[in-house]
């Protein structure tokens, strides 16, 4: 699935879980399983958004299956400092950032206070206009570089997004202005019904950065050591004022683009067969298996330590009281306009 | 005759202006194989070929400048925007290209093209998918704002649309799309752009409105006679250029004004209207003219869109206001 002319994006392990190069120091036993469990957290998180969404408790959501690796590569490679600007796809970059998925549910379930993360408190909330948090991110930057500090600003978006003229504008700013940001492209093949290679004719995602003079990186999207790897040398130049980089992140979208899309309109049933085999969450595994003495017990408990924690989310987020009418007004200003205040009245 | 859905209603237009005119053209996200996220392109693809039926990239200023050029080129050029909430990168060019090229190179140049999105809430929706904002449209001269209700009104005001010398931007209310029926005929006759449409004759008050709320209206009509007050119901359905006469008509005979729409309230197209009321029909009036509106605040999302949008009850507490004034 990679475009024409590609060369074949780093990656450390393949997809049967061998190591492909030595492994950088990172990822040791530790890291490695903290990854794990938040790519298989991700997973289990998606199947169960999905499971509520068809039995009409949450609103249209887009599960990240297939992509797990890319969320929690860049996110697992960002320190709590660096500010977080998320696509609507990137549940476990969030969740590994400290979102809850009490805060998630009730985001995609449709209210407001989804978005007010008790965890990453600097993080930008979900971005559904394609691209427009590109700006954001070379903002972000541009404060902390105003400020002097060693932090990074992380966008992640679509390989559709980078089709968006916000998209050009945010990497040619951040190129010029030499700002500590970084673009990761979860490049899934496909932008709803299109796929990349009629979104655009660039040989990869990754030479767009060339124009804007940027920096750029093409990782396998489905080694999270890749990404992380990948997503960690970037925030690294940011922080040494060395500027912003391009990582696109080669992945592939298993499931639908949304629970409202039926994605056996435009693509078959084959080709996504022959994605499988390469996906993030079995690939890990079994290198874990075969080298970190992964076993069986293990997968077994961290599938119903997940299933536990995602459960107790959703009956959380179940009883949650709803918001009343009128929290409609509130936050639209830091304070209550007289005039809003008497529309408020009205709703009775 | 099949009752078509308003969506049918969208297509069947559509695929009767292409095979009319082979430089109708149309462009959009996942407008070409996905037939659309709404199915408004379903299988126009396959009819008209890819040439005709364009996916474009995500670019949503591209499409809107795209379709300056294809039209002054004399192609005819018909742009989906998947939803309202982005259409806001199109403003640029339709503000200051579409709208202006004919005024700007005095008629030398001219720019008749249609860019089509659903508006409004009501679907459940995420963010952004949701809202309503015809009265930024509706602030530019020389667009065209349609804003039909039905499946017949689609069908013809769609057709005049594509036909027409002008740019336009046709809304389409996203959750009538599928809920409002009707019988649609297929005979290529394009209704005017320039008149409103009376959907119920009354004398107490006159109700305007359009887009989605134009059902609530109705149901607030049959309402209003069950307690003995007589709705006139107006769908503007074409907001600019506005036909203001009937409305006059309509208020110079009821002396009672309620305008509706989903829009926040301040600066909204019904001010325009309450404005339009108060200059040219004010001593006909008995009431306050009223506007039952989308609060001054950002879209909320699904769990209070309800209490944002205008319902029966309120247009019925608004009916019930000016008819009580004294
Ligand atoms: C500006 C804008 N246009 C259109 C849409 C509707 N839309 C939502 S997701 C999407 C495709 C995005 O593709 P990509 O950037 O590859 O991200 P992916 O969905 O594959 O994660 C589109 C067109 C949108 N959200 N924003
Ligand atoms: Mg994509």
């Amino acid at each position: 699935m990679i475009s024409q002319g590609a060369s074949t994006p780093l990656r450390f392990i393949a997809p049967d879980g061998q190591a492909e190069r030595e492994l950088p120091v990172f990822a040791d036993r530790a890291a490695l399983i903290s990854f794990y469990r938040a790519m298989l957290l991700t997973r289990i998180f998606d199947e169960k958004a999905v499971a509520l969404q068809r039995t009409g408790r949450l609103g249209t959501f887009a599960s990240s299956l297939g992509q797990e690796a890319v969320s929690v590569g860049l996110a697992s490679a960002m320190r709590k400092e660096d500010v977080l600007l998320p696509s609507f796809r990137e549940q476990g970059a969030m969740l590994w950032r400290g979102v809850s998925p009490v805060e998630l549910f009730l985001y995609w379930g449709g209210d407001e206070r989804g978005s007010d993360f008790a965890g990453p408190r600097g993080d930008f909330p979900i971005c559904i206009p394609v691209a427009s948090h590109a700006p954001h991110a070379a903002g972000v930057a541009l404060a902390m570089k105003l400020r002097g500090e060693k932090r990074a600003a992380v966008a992640v978006m679509g390989d559709g997004a980078t089709s968006k003229g916000d998209f050009y504008e945010a990497i040619n700013i951040s190129g010029v202005w030499r700002l500590p940001a970084v673009f990761v492209i979860s490049n899934n093949q496909w932008a709803i019904s299109v796929p990349v290679g009629r979104q655009t004719a660039a040989a990869t995602l990754a030479v767009k950065a060339m124009a804007a003079g940027i920096r750029s990186a093409r990782v396998d999207g489905n080694d999270v050591i890749a990404v992380h790897n990948a997503v960690g040398e970037a925030i690294d130049r940011a922080i040494s004022d060395q500027g912003p980089t391009l990582v696109e992140c080669v992945t592939y979208r298993l499931g639908d683009h949304t629970t409202v899309d039926d994605s056996s309109r435009y693509r078959s049933d084959q080709e996504v067969s022959e994605n499988w085999p390469s996906e993030p969450v079995a690939r890990l595994r079994q290198y874990l298996t075969a080298h970190e003495g992964w076993t069986k017990s293990d997968e077994e408990n961290l599938i119903a330590e997940c299933h536990n924690l995602v459960g107790e989310a959703a009956d959380r987020y179940a009883a949650i009281d709803p918001l009343e009418p009128k929290d409609m007004f509130e936050m639209t200003f830091a304070s209550l306009p007289r005039d809003l205040e008497e529309q408020r009245n009205q709703l009775s | 005759m099949a009752d078509r859905m308003l969506v049918e209603a969208v297509r069947m237009a559509l695929a009767r202006v292409m095979s009319e005119d082979e430089t109708v053209i149309l462009l959009g996200e996942d407008i070409g194989r996905n037939g659309g996220v709404f199915r408004a392109t379903n299988g126009l693809l396959e009819r008209f070929g890819e040439q005709r039926v364009r996916d474009t990239p995500i670019a949503e200023a591209a499409i809107a400048g795209l379709a300056v050029g294809l039209a002054a080129q004399g192609m005819r050029p018909v742009a989906e925007i998947q939803f309202s909430g982005f259409i806001y990168p199109c403003i640029d060019q339709l503000t200051n290209h579409a709208s202006r090229l004919r005024t700007r190179t005095r008629g030398r140049l001219t720019c008749p093209l249609v860019i089509r999105s659903p508006s409004g809430g009501g679907i459940h929706a995420p963010e952004h998918h949701s809202e309503s904002m015809e009265a930024l449209l509706t602030n530019v001269p020389g667009l065209r704002v349609v804003f039909p209700s039905s499946p017949k009104r689609a069908y013809g005001l769609l057709l005049s649309a594509i036909r027409g010398p002008d740019p336009v931007v046709f809304f389409e209310p996203t959750r009538l799309y599928r809920s409002a029926k009707e019988d649609v005929d297929d005979s290529g006759e394009g209704l005017p752009l320039n008149c409103c449409f009376t959907l119920r004759e009354g004398t107490d008050v006159t109700l305007v409105t359009w887009g989605a709320t134009v059902i609530e209206a109705l149901a607030a009509g049959d309402h209003a006679a069950d307690e003995g007050v007589s709705v006139e119901l107006i769908d503007v359905a074409i907001l600019k250029p506005l036909d203001f006469e009937t409305i006059r008509a309509s208020v110079s005979k009821t002396g009672r004004a309620v305008i509706v729409h989903e829009a926040p309230i301040s600066g909204g197209f019904g001010a325009e209207i309450a404005a339009r009321i108060a200059d040219e029909a004010l001593l006909s009036l008995l009431a306050p003219v009223k506007r039952v509106a989308g609060y001054d605040v950002v879209m909320p999302l699904p769990r209070l869109e309800q209490f944002y949008l205008p319902d029966e009850p309120r247009i019925m507490a608004a009916i019930r206001d000016v008819m009580s004034y004294t």
